[in-house]
């Protein structure tokens, strides 16, 4: 039986999103132009994903099984609203920087990848350290891709100028290809280490070593239907 | 004239996925395969159509002269989640062989980022329904071209040699970066 600081710690760098749990990539693509950005979306989601998961927990055994998937939602939502209207009245600007992304939280897979996974499965107080230990790892990365992309993109860093006035923008960085090609290399850079700790360690690394949207339930019945495919070609190829 | 430069600016220029970063799960998860990409992506088109339509009808007969704008986002994701469960079950009853094709991909749709996003978008932009609803064909359009092509592109990567920290979403989202540079030449067209 995990402690509640266990919990708590996993979301800090063991399953940290959305490095190893990659869950809800639009809005650390979309945000992450300035480090700044990346805090403030990551502090309207560990509000809303913190709050979920214990209210989730809290229902979880009141919630019949089939319409669970639209109670988590119509919980998510309500709380997302609540979000907005705060950063409304209380930051403004940072909420016409994030636009559209910020409604968009309600349909972020790792509000309801922890729901489904965790959420709905454990008391209240486990709930709660997953769900900040979790909100809190997704503000460390979002804020990581952020300082990246606007000291490389821009040169300044939470608006601070770095380098001098003789450094030439690599304005690349802080457009949509940029978001990209640095999420991919920041996720095999973790790929890569996890192989190189686990050869150090001496521990067999899990063959499946694929670091696909895992807790998605969304993604799970496709795979069925793609390694079917797979194999009707392979029968194919051979005769 | 407006119109059909706003109908190719969505498909290419801000392309839903490589420009807007909107419905990655979907782009990453299901482009393994063209079968399914292709699949994927007309289901999307469809509900997004079908959503954009009934949520832009819901805000302006119901959210605005009730006051209730600032439901907006939850009345949305309701009506896109019940949207999909009716489609769902209107294909199993009356068109079982589209149902086999495409049901499999709906119960997914309702959490796509893309759909619920065209939604609020179309509302931003302060877009008229006719023009709404070709916006959401169009960017439909923009997420079936760019997902069959990764798709078509990841079969490739089946049989390359692909270092092994580099497999799975990496390299696809290396690869999406590199997509997208080559969109972004699209800008030149309008």
């Amino acid at each position: 039986m995990a402690t509640m600081m266990q919990e708590f710690t996993k979301g800090l760098w063991k399953e940290i999103p959305p490095f190893r749990l990659v869950l809800g990539l639009c809005p650390v693509l979309a945000v992450t132009n300035s480090a700044e950005n990346g805090l403030g979306m990551g502090a309207a989601v560990i509000f809303v994903l913190t709050l979920s998961n214990v209210i989730i927990s809290l229902v979880r055994k009141i919630i019949p099984k089939k319409v669970r998937i639209v109670g988590f939602i119509a919980i998510a939502a309500s709380l997302v609203v609540t979000v907005e209207m705060l950063m409304q009245a209380f930051a403004y600007p940072l909420y016409q920087q994030l636009g559209i992304f910020v409604p968009l939280i309600v349909v972020n897979c790792i509000i309801l990848g922890r729901a489904e996974g965790f959420a709905s499965k454990n008391p209240p107080h486990m709930a709660l350290a997953d769900g900040l230990g979790m909100g809190i790892g997704f503000t460390i990365s979002l804020t990581f891709i952020g300082s990246i992309r606007e000291s490389l993109g821009a040169g300044t860093l939470f608006g601070v100028d770095l380098f001098g006035p003789s450094f030439e923008p690599f304005t690349f960085m802080v457009q949509a290809p940029g978001a990209f090609i640095s999420l991919g290399l920041i996720l095999a850079g973790m790929n890569f280490f996890t192989a190189w700790q686990a050869k150090r360690n001496g521990v067999e690394l899990d063959p499946n070593f694929d670091a696909g949207c895992r807790g998605c339930a969304a993604c799970k019945g496709l795979e069925k239907i793609v390694n079917q495919k797979k194999l009707e070609r392979l029968e194919s190829a051979k005769s | 004239m407006d119109i059909f430069l706003l109908f190719i600016s969505a498909i290419f220029v801000n392309n839903i996925i490589l420009a807007q970063y909107l419905g990655l799960c979907p782009y990453l998860g299901c482009s393994k395969e063209k079968s399914v990409s292709i699949g994927m992506g007309c289901a999307v088109t469809f509900v997004m159509f079908m959503a954009t339509l009934l949520t832009y009808l819901m805000q302006k007969n119901v959210l605005i002269p009730f006051n209730l704008g600032y439901l907006q986002t939850i009345a949305f994701i309701l009506v896109i989640a019940s949207l999909v469960q009716f489609v769902e079950m209107f294909l199993k009853k009356m068109v079982p062989p589209l149902y086999k094709s495409l049901g499999i991909f709906l119960p997914l749709i309702t959490t796509n980022c893309a759909v619920l996003g065209v939604a609020i978008m179309v509302h931003r932009k302060e877009l008229d329904i006719t023009t709404s609803l070709l916006f959401s064909v169009a960017s439909g359009l923009g997420f079936i071209l760019a997902i069959v092509v990764m798709a078509s592109i990841r079969e490739r990567f089946e049989i390359s040699r692909i270092p092994r920290a580099m497999k799975g979403v990496p390299i696809g989202l290396v690869m999406a970066g590199i997509m997208s540079l080559a969109f972004m030449a699209f800008k030149g067209m309008i």
